[in-house]
């Protein structure tokens, strides 16, 4: 049996009369890759903006990592990373700096900051720039330290949403490799996308469309059942026939 | 030719369809013109004075009349002291003051002269001399009345006093207002820019998806703002100090408390521009159209409110630097205590309330 980290029943969000989402249930478990899929105006961002507790849903129960959305924000909060569609580090501030300052917000200790911070910057091989402005890196560097700076706090869940918009495929395998890295250790990954082949690199992706879940499985799984060869075309019929 | 007349007829459609270009190019000028055809008069009506007539004899009162009956005076105090003159002045209502001496009529009619000593706020110096070449139109407008039945010739001898800036320094009447429009334009501004900047940047998304509360994000950015302000605030007092030689009567300390009021009520202004808009650029026109001009024209900076049509009168009630300037010049130049201001900074302080309010009732709506 495997362990559910992210319970949702029912969620709605309406804003006005526009129906964002459209009752969605579904769970994810600890551990996987949980890819989110749809065109753009889908709904993707506004579920995942709930479950951050970015955004307050007009209805239904929703649990993320043992905590309720409702009543228990502030400790979701601390038990989650985000990474936003948008570059989300400061880009007039260090390499150095910018880690600090996340670190600061997770309410790390200056020391957890210090011995951590060196590993990760081992890790990523940015010594010789660690005092180089953030504006100053190419956009793939960037990204991977914006993904590293996501789960500097050892958070149980990342979301990511549209980590890899607009950049190139060789630096966006490389940024999966993190992923995956990452997943193997035991981090659950909440990713939306609307790349299709970055769909396949997911353990399980729903389909959204139109603000419900249209299909749910994982990739292997909706090509046989759409009697596709590659995600692209299921999503494609997916969206045809609904 | 053709390609020349698509490309214009696009740009057309361009402008109409997006209000806010309609809006910069009729709106602005429109309210500009009518601003500034209204607020810059030279003239002021029923401006509130006080006589001292030690007199109350013949000439005294007839004078007073003439006065009060020429439509730019209104009474607000008859005074029976010397002691009265100043605590007038500081209520600030009262802009002039018409001291008749004693046994004014005899000595008029005895020796032909007779002395009248008007006294002006001259912390507001254009309408001061305004007010000072008004009373002396009229008192020689009387004499020459008189003058012509009569075959002696009388002559009523004026002694003219600025109070609280003798010299009619125009630096006085500057530096509060530049003072505020300064701090509005540091604290309103650059908070709601740097704000809006963290918005655009995404960077804000992030943070709010931290476990830090929102209320502290806005305190972390504000904080820096307040600090620069002060030491703006320093600066500019010194310069004016040392440079101009602008007196400071009143207390340093409560100078400084009351702009460190003003500085938060900026800075809360600039959040709530904030809360409205996720642009820089926005939030850059909305400062600098909606704080900076009414900053000058609506703040009595430059132009006495007491001219101004009475819609623009209750306008200028609701801008911040009105009130301010009017309790930095009644500190620095005319040394009030508190007890003299705290209506004006009652105001202030509610405003700052209120913006707030309301920037905390936008940001929870953002969250539904």
């Amino acid at each position: 049996m495997k362990e559910t980290i992210i319970t949702v029943r029912n969620l709605s969000k309406k804003f006005g009369d526009f129906i964002a989402n459209d009752d969605l249930s579904f769970d994810v478990y600890k551990g996987e890759i949980f890819g989110f899929l749809g065109a753009n105006g889908a709904g993707k961002t506004t579920a995942m903006r709930v479950l951050c507790g970015l955004s307050k849903p007009t209805s239904g129960d929703i649990n993320i990592a043992g905590f309720d959305v409702y009543s228990q924000t502030e400790l979701i909060k601390t038990n989650i990373g985000y990474m936003s569609q948008k570059f989300s580090l400061y880009e007039d501030l260090t390499i150095d700096e910018n880690i600090s300052f996340y670190g600061g917000i997770y309410k790390l200790s200056n020391k957890e900051i210090k011995e951590k911070k060196e590993l990760l910057i081992n890790k990523l091989q940015l010594n010789a720039v660690r005092k180089k402005l953030v504006r100053e890196l190419p956009l793939g560097w960037r990204q991977k330290l914006a993904f590293s700076v996501a789960i500097f706090h050892e958070p149980k869940i990342v979301f990511l949403d549209e980590p890899t918009g607009g950049v190139d495929p060789i630096t966006r395998r490389q940024f999966w490799d993190m992923i995956y890295e990452e997943s193997d250790k035991g981090l659950t990954v909440f990713v939306t996308t609307h790349y299709m082949d970055e769909a396949e690199y997911c353990n399980r992706v729903s389909i959204m469309v139109d603000g419900k879940i249209a299909a749910l499985d994982t990739p292997v799984n909706l090509m046989q059942t759409y009697n596709a060869k590659n995600m692209d075309e299921v999503f494609l019929k997916i969206v045809r026939f609904s | 030719m053709n390609i020349f007349k698509g490309f214009v007829i696009k740009e057309f459609i361009h402008i109409f369809r997006d209000y806010r270009t309609m809006v910069i190019l009729f709106g602005i000028p429109l309210v500009q013109l009518l601003l500034f055809g209204f607020v810059i008069k030279s003239e002021i009506k029923d401006a509130d004075i006080a006589i001292y007539d030690q007199a109350k004899d013949n000439h005294s009162k007839r004078i007073t009349n003439k006065l009060l009956s020429s439509g730019y005076f209104r009474l607000d105090k008859d005074l029976d002291n010397y002691d009265g003159i100043h605590q007038a002045f500081r209520e600030g209502k009262v802009k002039l003051v018409i001291i008749f001496e004693q046994n004014f009529s005899e000595k008029l009619e005895k020796t032909g002269n007779a002395n009248v000593q008007i006294l002006a706020d001259a912390s507001e110096p254009n309408t001061a001399n305004l007010l000072v070449s008004y009373s002396n139109a009229i008192l020689s407008s009387y004499i020459k009345d008189l003058n012509s039945t009569s075959k002696m010739p009388y002559n009523i001898i004026t002694e003219i006093r600025m109070e609280y800036n003798p010299e009619l320094k125009s630096v006085y009447m500057f530096v509060p207002g530049i003072m505020a429009l300064l701090l509005m334009l540091i604290s309103a501004m650059m908070t709601s820019i740097s704000i809006t900047k963290e918005k655009e940047m995404g960077t804000m998304e992030v943070l709010l998806a931290s476990p830090i509360k929102p209320f502290v994000i806005t305190a972390g950015k504000v904080v820096p703002y307040i600090f620069l302000s002060i030491i703006n605030v320093l600066i500019i007092l010194s310069i004016s100090y040392y440079v101009f030689d602008v007196p400071i009567k009143g207390s340093l300390f409560l100078l400084v408390s009351v702009c460190i009021l003003f500085i938060l009520t900026a800075l809360s202004l600039g959040i709530l521009i904030s809360t409205v808009t996720n642009s820089q650029q926005v939030a850059m026109m909305i400062s600098l159209v909606a704080l900076m001009l009414p900053s000058i024209l609506l703040s009595g900076f430059i132009f006495p409110i007491e001219n101004m049509p009475i819609v623009l009168q209750y306008l200028c009630q609701l801008m911040p630097p009105r009130w301010f300037i009017e309790i930095i010049r009644n500190i620095m130049l005319k040394g009030v205590s508190f007890s003299f201001i705290w209506k004006e900074t009652c105001v202030l302080f509610i405003m700052m309330i209120v913006f707030n309010l309301l920037s905390i009732k936008k940001f929870k709506i953002r969250l539904e």
